[in-house]
């Protein structure tokens, strides 16, 4: 049993829907252009305003770009069909949708996360954003007992790729991660720069609760959920709230709530007199898309190395953990092949990790430094020339000048590693200063080292290594 | 009257479409839509379930346009043909709590 | 055929100088000053854009430049087609006022053919009707005889031609909106193949059935504006991929060795008078080495079920984004949902708010499969009919119209009986296939009546010229 943060015996059930904004530079089904952060109702075209007589054509890029987006889920790309979804609201231009309904062009696909669990992708399929809503007066912006809404058509026509996985997220966490590697994924195949933030990426979560071994429990779809700490947060809260009612003798009604950031609960919108019926029908205005083989193999061959192959590559090159946060952190910088020069160059991966992770967060994926002197540098501190205090600022150096030998800086600092006869010495003066802390050490209290490290340290003015002060206490107390 | 569809259906249907119409209208209506219905009963008895729907008279598949800019519309023009507009933007009374 | 000069004449006339384009529009302009108010073709004459139009293609004539095939010819465009700067009503209070900021692309093909656009021609509102008394504006009189309807929804374009007011004009025909007008007034009408001429600006009525095409004194005209029209649109996703076709050459080439279909079982409700006429254009058609054989179309007495299932249906989507929000007009109320149900109930009439309802039933859940689904599968069975008729036949001849053009308010009383004026010439559009009105002699009180000439998808060619033959024995 896996361990949700739920009472005994509950188990959490979420399916997520993901819409993502496509990295195109112009409409799903229009020529204006596609930018977040325009003046209001600048990129306007007919077809975007939904004027009479204007009709939709599709973008062929968008479709590489769901194609890659299903692709990379490990889906079938299958001949598919647009529908209209009609219903009536002022930033819905045509007061319909045109969204792939029943016949989507990416299915059956798998997103594995860290760790090895597999999360179903039901569908990945393709549609067009709305305007955008602005509340006015009222309270405070929010829809509810507003005075008035303006309404901006940028975004109305940008085209979206919606992912739904099937129910399979079992705790809070594998819902952050599935986000997370998902986000690895868009950015790695070009397919959209997914922030969160900016909208470009948004994230609705269908929650339920049951008993082990029970039906499925009725959902509700969490809405309004703007980061991914959020969606762990808005899962966690939904779920008690659920087992709350149900513990209580209640019922859970099927409904959608907004995630409230503020009070960090969810809340149901007000009940519809009639019940949503989009009256779906196949969109007359277009005819269907059915890419044959050769463009999906096509499309298919032109993707990248995907994060997760790129994560084993790199734990191989460097012998640390995959699950790790710096291989994490590395690959999502797109610093992986860097790393991968620096082991070409002679250098040491495993050193160049450390390093990379800790100095390289705004380098982007091509540093600056040429990857041999980051060899050079790793290979100094693994034959233990430099200490790794002294290798960060020789690295500091080498970073602000865009290169350089460490060898050359080092030695124009004065760093030389001292001889180990040396650091002997600073040892016995060490215990000499500290002969109660060597007292608890010797009795086996591991955490007395710290202060006689410290204080030994001290003494070499930093120029001892920490790792070998380390091995001589050890090997003196006999362990 | 055969009575395929109710007042109520009609009632419905007008509130679906967004047809702000009289009870007169609905009960007008709910006869005019009843009398079609009765007609349109002609395609009940074939056979149909073999037949695959027809939606478009042309098939044609891929039709697909380059991702390239076009010109975009004026604002102010097209804010100009607004009922109202401001800052850029149209201007719509509160949506009442009905959202998307 | 009329007194009235045809486009094709005037294009030449115009083209080598033997008459100024400007002479020409003055010509039609005149005839709009005696007789518009009486006809009321137009919502609006456009007679100053009209001369200078006039005086650039003289201009340009005179510096010795090609203006194109349609060289000063008057025309008048359906008030369904968007015209940049120049109000596009539909006929419809809902739009009353709106100037689109584009042009559709059969306007700037006509533009570039050197053609004179003299107005926007009234119809049934967004194209819901048979004899354009749906108009929010008033009512289209017939010019043969006033006290009848010109037919619909294209009785605006119909009329204008009719009257002399433009040599020719553009209409769009959804469920015979063009044909079923152009039998009524005595002119000839075409719908081309759907995917033929770019929809791209036509104000979607429904957009699986909505075509545009001519209006036109003669046969020629027709296939020459026909020409000028078609071709691949990529602003049009549901546009054929293939150049316009050919049309005015085949013209003389006659139906010798052609196979005309005849109905055997042609649904009821023609009169006696139309169904005579008929007859003598089959027996035209014999004459002129042509063959007569019979075929069969089971499924065509469910076309008009069929059909007012469909078109309602998209019609319904379709009319939705007329919401006061962007263009248009507006009734002010207190919330979202009160503004847009009060703006439509003021802003459409009568008839397309029955098919709006009716259509937002056929879509609705529960009742899709009873009747959307069902009347999509309908639509295969007639195509299929089509399909195996047109293995023996080249093309088809039925009436146009069950009856010559009725007195008004003879058929508004119930929608049905308005329905059935579509019978003949709605199961074309459910498949697709091109169809033209040729008016072909008269029928009770005199008034004309109309042959429609059916063929299969792209069979334009043969279509005109059987029309072409027919025209000259008629």
């Amino acid at each position: 049993m896996i361990d949700n943060g739920l009472p005994e015996g509950w188990e959490l059930v979420v399916g997520l829907e993901v819409h993502v904004e496509l990295a195109t530079k112009t409409k799903l089904f229009s020529g204006s252009p596609n930018r977040f952060g325009d003046e209001p109702n600048t990129n306007i075209d007919p077809v975007t305003l939904g004027l009479p007589g204007a009709l939709p054509v599709l973008n062929q890029h968008a479709v590489e770009l769901a194609m890659r987006i299903g692709l990379a889920l490990n889906c079938t790309v299958k001949p598919s069909t647009f529908h209209r979804k009609n219903y009536f609201y002022p930033d819905l231009s045509k007061a319909y949708q045109i969204t792939q309904y029943d016949e989507p062009l990416n299915v059956d696909g798998f997103l594995m996360l860290p760790g090895g669990v597999r999360i179903g992708v039901e569908r990945a399929h393709m549609e067009e954003d709305t305007g955008k809503s602005t509340h006015f007066g009222g309270a405070g912006g929010r829809i509810h007992g507003s005075d008035y809404s303006l309404i901006d058509f940028n975004r109305a026509g940008v085209p979206l790729v919606e992912i739904v996985s099937h129910p399979d997220v079992r705790t809070a966490e594998q819902a952050r991660q599935y986000v997370n590697e998902l986000r690895a994924i868009l950015v790695a195949v070009g397919a959209s720069d997914a922030k969160m933030e900016e909208g470009s990426m948004r994230c609705d979560a269908n929650v339920s609760v049951r008993k082990y071994g029970a039906e499925l429990g009725t959902r509700c779809e969490i809405k309004n959920v703007n980061s991914v700490r959020s969606l762990g947060k808005a899962i966690e809260y939904e779920a008690r709230r659920q087992i709350d009612v149900l513990e209580t003798g209640g019922t859970i009604r099927q409904e959608t709530r907004h995630w409230d950031e503020t009070d960090g609960r969810t809340h149901t919108l007000r009940a519809k007199v009639d019940a949503n019926d989009y009256r779906y029908f196949l969109e007359p205005d277009l005819v269907m898309l059915a890419p044959d083989a050769e463009w999906v193999e096509r499309v298919r061959a032109a993707l990248p190395v995907l994060p997760a192959a790129r994560r084993t590559n790199l734990a191989v090159l460097t012998g640390v953990d995959e699950d790790s946060e710096a291989i994490a952190v590395v690959v999502e910088r797109g610093q992986d092949t860097y790393i991968e020069e620096v082991k070409n160059s002679g250098g040491d991966a495993g050193r160049a990790l450390v390093w990379v992770q800790q100095s390289f967060a705004e380098e982007g994926n091509a540093p600056r430094l040429p990857a041999k002197d980051l060899a050079a540098l790793t290979v100094l501190e693994r034959d233990g020339k430099l200490t790794a205090t002294q290798a960060k600022t020789v690295l500091g150096d080498m970073l602000e000048a865009g290169g350089g030998d460490p060898a050359a800086i080092a030695a124009s600092k004065g760093f030389e590693a001292l001889d180990t006869s040396v650091i002997e010495g600073f040892v016995d003066e060490g215990i000499a200063a500290q002969p109660d802390a060597w007292a608890k050490y010797c009795a086996g209290e591991e955490k007395a080292m710290g202060a006689l490290v410290g204080t030994i340290m001290k003494l070499s003015k930093g120029k001892a290594d920490g790792k070998v002060v380390t091995a001589i206490l050890q090997q003196r107390r006999g362990s | 009257m055969s009575e395929r569809l109710s007042a109520a259906d009609v009632a419905k249907v007008a509130r679906m479409a967004r047809l702000n119409i009289s009870a007169a209208d609905v009960e007008r209506y709910t006869q005019q839509l009843d009398g079609m219905l009765d007609h349109f009963a002609d395609i009940d008895n074939l056979q149909l379930a073999d037949v695959q729907p027809m939606t478009q008279p042309f098939t044609l598949v891929n039709v697909l346009r380059a991702d390239v800019e076009q010109p975009c519309l004026d604002r102010e023009e097209v804010l100009g043909a607004a009922p109202a507009a401001e800052q850029g933007r149209f201007r719509v009374p509160p949506s009442g709590g009905e959202d998307e | 055929m009329s007194n009235f000069s045809t486009a094709t004449s005037i294009a030449h006339n115009v083209a080598s100088g033997a008459r100024s384009a400007a002479s020409v529009v003055e010509e039609h302009l005149q005839r709009i000053g005696q007789r518009e108010e009486e006809v009321h073709a137009f919502n609006l004459v456009t007679s100053a854009e009209a001369r200078k139009r006039a005086a650039d293609i003289d201009a340009r004539i005179a510096r010795g430049e090609n203006v194109g095939p349609l060289a000063g010819v008057p025309i008048a465009l359906k008030d369904n087609m968007c015209t940049r700067g120049v109000p596009t009503t539909c006929s419809s209070k809902i739009l009353e006022g709106w100037k689109p900021p584009y042009n559709a692309t059969v306007v700037d093909k006509l533009f570039a053919a050197g053609a004179v656009f003299v107005g926007k021609t009234n119809l049934d509102e967004f194209a819901m009707g048979s004899s354009t008394e749906n108009s929010a504006f008033g009512p289209t009189r017939n010019p043969l005889d006033t006290s009848r309807v010109p037919g619909g929804s294209s009785g605006g374009s119909a009329a204008a031609v009719a009257a002399g007011f433009a040599a020719v004009s553009l209409g769009s025909d959804t469920g015979g909106s063009i044909r079923q007008p152009a039998a009524l007034c005595g002119v000839v009408g075409v719908k081309p193949t759907y995917g033929l001429v770019s929809r791209y600006g036509l104000v979607a009525f429904a957009s699986s059935l909505d075509q545009i095409g001519p209006f036109s004194h003669s046969v020629a005209d027709a296939a020459l504006l026909t020409e000028v029209i078609a071709g691949h649109d990529p602003m049009d996703s549901t546009s054929i991929p293939k150049p316009a076709p050919s049309l005015v050459s085949v013209l003389g080439r006659g139906v010798e060795g052609m196979r005309i279909g005849r109905v055997a079982d042609l649904p009821e409700g023609a009169d006696a008078d139309v169904l005579a006429r008929l007859d003598a254009a089959f027996v035209a058609l014999e004459k002129a080495g042509a063959t007569i054989v019979d075929v069969k179309l089971p499924s065509l007495s469910y076309a008009l079920t069929a059909y007012y299932l469909i078109a309602p249906a998209e019609a319904s989507s379709n009319l939705a984004r007329y919401d006061g929000v962007r263009y248009g007009n507006r009734v002010a109320a207190n919330d979202m949902n009160n503004m847009y149900a009060d703006t439509r109930a003021a802003g459409f009439g009568d008839e397309v708010k029955r098919r709006i309802m009716l259509g937002t039933y056929a879509l609705s859940a529960g009742y899709y499969d009873a009747y959307y689904g069902k009347a999509l599968k309908v639509r295969r069975l007639i195509s299929n009919d089509f399909a195996a008729a047109y293995a023996n036949a080249d093309v088809i001849l039925t009436p146009t119209s069950p009856t010559v053009a009725f007195p008004f308010g003879a058929k508004t009383d119930d929608p049905l009986t308005m329905y059935l004026c579509d019978i003949f010439t709605i199961p074309t559009n459910l498949a697709g296939h091109p169809a033209m009105s040729v008016p072909f002699g008269t029928g009770q009180a005199n008034m004309p009546v109309g042959v429609q000439i059916l063929a299969p998808t792209l069979g334009e060619e043969a279509m005109f010229k059987v029309a072409a033959v027919l025209e000259s024995a008629a």
